[in-house]
């Protein structure tokens, strides 16, 4: 079966005026259809440009990045993937509903059809007697889980999502983890996720891939042997396996010592 | 999904009262600036010099006689008298309101005119980059060429132009000239606002994999009416300017710029009658920006922000 994701030897240089900043150095990576990776690191570790490069809103100085055995361009091209960001990124004059109907519509698909997925999309996120709302009367939590459904409205087999509950409060973040691992099981789509909270991709990844900065590269793959991301449920954060995972996961990230936290690391 | 009680706070009850008190107030507000301008005329009225004041050769505070400065109540009472003393003449109201109203028609054909060019120029600015450093500068000098020069060109230039069975008329000119006006703000406002979606929503759309043309169409476009609304009324109070001094550079009949001209030239037997036309370009002026705020109200959702309640 095809990959995901496969990148390999990528390598990306921005040019800037101080000179050439390499951002990504010699990565290799493959994601398998369903499975569930983070890629965790410091700020400047190329985190988010690697997912940038899978989602084709940049490209690689050097090596190659294919999507479910296509180029990144085509997978565009094509919409294979989904993709959600930090901020909802809602268009504030379009309704709930019309959010999420907006790459269905983008698209030429309409009617009938378009207002029956939306009306399961809305469900799936637990939106229901929202649709009709405007971005500006939610609160941020609800605004994420629209841009989340927007992601899903064409039944992608990959979710790319860069921080998407970053600028959330803890308890609806755990709250929204765990609505993830659902409708990631429900939809059986593969999930790159960016993140620089241990506990939260420790939570929610089958594998955990463990970045540095300066250049951005692979440090660690690690695998996460918690059971499969559909069983795993609240309980899961005190359970000891837990925090082993999240002690493997920081020794990988400070290079094996048991350092203090890299900046932009946060043991939330 | 008993969870969202607690995630998200009960949903915003929208208050419809309180818009409708603000706007009461505003209203409040633009009749008493009305008092207050009637009640300011009338008091430099009875205590003003009687000769104004004269620094050097320069007037800078008018005469208070009737002539200069009548009375309220009788440039009021003057428009319910008939125009002229011979038989059948309009009562002056009428006069004005017909007059107004081919000044309107021909300000609003200026208004369309001038904001369909100016959204075309914008679309070709945020298009073409260099279509934006090549056009921008000359619209800005554009707006720099002294209108009263330039209206008899105009006319002059028009009255050329005969395509079959289409004859180029006078009051053309006079909408050409009122959509020279109208355009420029809508043409910068228009791009301001098509510039103004974030990069997040250009790297979404972006993602969606669609054209210049279907962005133009869902995000610019939209995102660009907070921009446009006051561009669009901008451009009706410059479209009635514009045809109003058109009008009286040109030389055409009919209209209210026509009227100013003509009722000056009977102020020294007739004061009162002089200020009703002048009342009646002010009431163009208001009722111009009132039917484009009018539009805005339409355009409500799209004064949203993304903003969190």
């Amino acid at each position: 079966m095809t990959d995901a994701v496969t990148v390999t030897a990528v390598d990306k240089v921005f040019e800037a005026a101080a000179g050439q900043v390499v951002a990504l150095s010699g990565i290799d990576l493959a994601v398998e259809p369903g499975e569930f990776v983070s890629l965790i690191g410091p700020s400047g570790c190329g985190k988010s440009t690697l997912l940038r490069l899978i989602a084709d809103l940049d490209t690689p100085t050097s090596g190659s990045v294919e999507v479910f055995g296509t180029s990144a361009h085509q997978a565009r091209v094509d919409q294979k993937y989904g993709i959600a960001f930090q901020q909802a990124g809602l268009l504030p004059w379009r309704s709930v509903a019309a959010n999420i109907a907006l790459p269905l519509e983008l698209h030429g698909s309409g009617g009938a059809a378009t207002r029956e997925r939306v009306r399961e999309l809305i469900a799936l996120v637990g939106l229901d007697d929202f649709g009709d709302r405007y971005p500006d009367e939610l609160s941020g939590g609800m605004q994420q889980r629209v841009a989340i459904a927007r992601a899903l409205a064409k039944k992608p087999d990959l979710l790319l999502m860069d921080e998407p509950f970053g600028a959330l409060d803890e308890m609806t973040r755990e709250y929204m983890q765990t609505e993830l691992l659902r409708i990631s099981a429900d939809t059986g789509a593969a999930v790159v996720f960016v993140t620089h909270s241990i506990p939260e991709a420790v939570y929610l990844s089958d594998r955990v891939v463990v970045m540095s900065p300066r250049p951005g590269r692979i440090e660690a793959v690690v695998p996460m042997a918690l059971g499969s991301t559909a069983s795993r449920a609240d309980d899961l954060r005190e359970d000891g396996a837990f925090f082993e995972m999240i002690t493997a996961v920081r020794e990988a990230l400070h290079g094996g010592a048991p350092a203090p936290g890299p900046r932009g690391v946060d043991n939330r | 999904m008993t969870h969202t009680a607690t995630v998200a706070p009960a949903p915003r009850q929208r208050s419809r009262s309180a818009p409708t008190r603000v706007r009461g107030r505003a209203w409040g507000f633009g009749a008493l600036g009305l008092v207050l301008l009637a009640v300011l005329w009338e008091a430099y009225k009875l205590l003003g010099p009687a000769d104004g004041l004269v620094i050097g050769d320069i007037r800078v505070l008018p005469r208070t006689s009737d002539l200069a400065m009548p009375h309220i109540w009788e440039t009021a009472g003057r428009l319910f008298e008939p125009v002229t003393r011979a038989e059948g003449a309009r009562v002056l109201w009428l006069e004005i309101t017909i007059a107004a109203s081919l000044t309107l028609g021909i300000a609003a054909a200026g208004w369309v005119v001038g904001v369909t060019v100016g959204i075309v120029l914008a679309l070709a600015m945020q298009r073409w980059n260099l279509a934006e450093s090549a056009v921008l500068p000359w619209i800005i000098l554009s707006q720099t060429v002294p209108l009263i020069a330039f209206a008899p060109v105009v006319k002059s230039w028009g009255s050329r132009i005969e395509i079959g069975a289409f004859e180029w008329q006078d009051w053309m000119s006079v909408a050409v000239i009122a959509s020279y006006l109208a355009f420029f703000p809508v043409a910068v406002g228009a791009l301001k606002g098509f510039q103004s979606p974030d990069r997040l929503h250009l790297e979404l759309m972006r993602s969606y994999s669609v054209g210049w043309w279907q962005t133009m169409r869902y995000l610019r476009l939209p995102a660009a009416v907070p921009y446009l609304l006051p561009a669009l009324r901008l451009a009706a109070a410059n479209a009635v300017v514009g045809a109003v001094v058109a009008e009286v550079s040109t030389g055409l009949q009919g209209g209210i710029g026509r009227l100013v001209i003509q009722y000056a030239g009977q102020a020294s037997g007739d004061p009162a009658k002089a200020w009703a036309p002048i009342l009646g370009a002010i009431a163009l002026g208001l009722i111009a920006a009132g039917s484009v705020a009018l539009m805005g109200a339409l355009a409500r959702n799209y004064r949203r922000t993304e903003d969190a309640s």
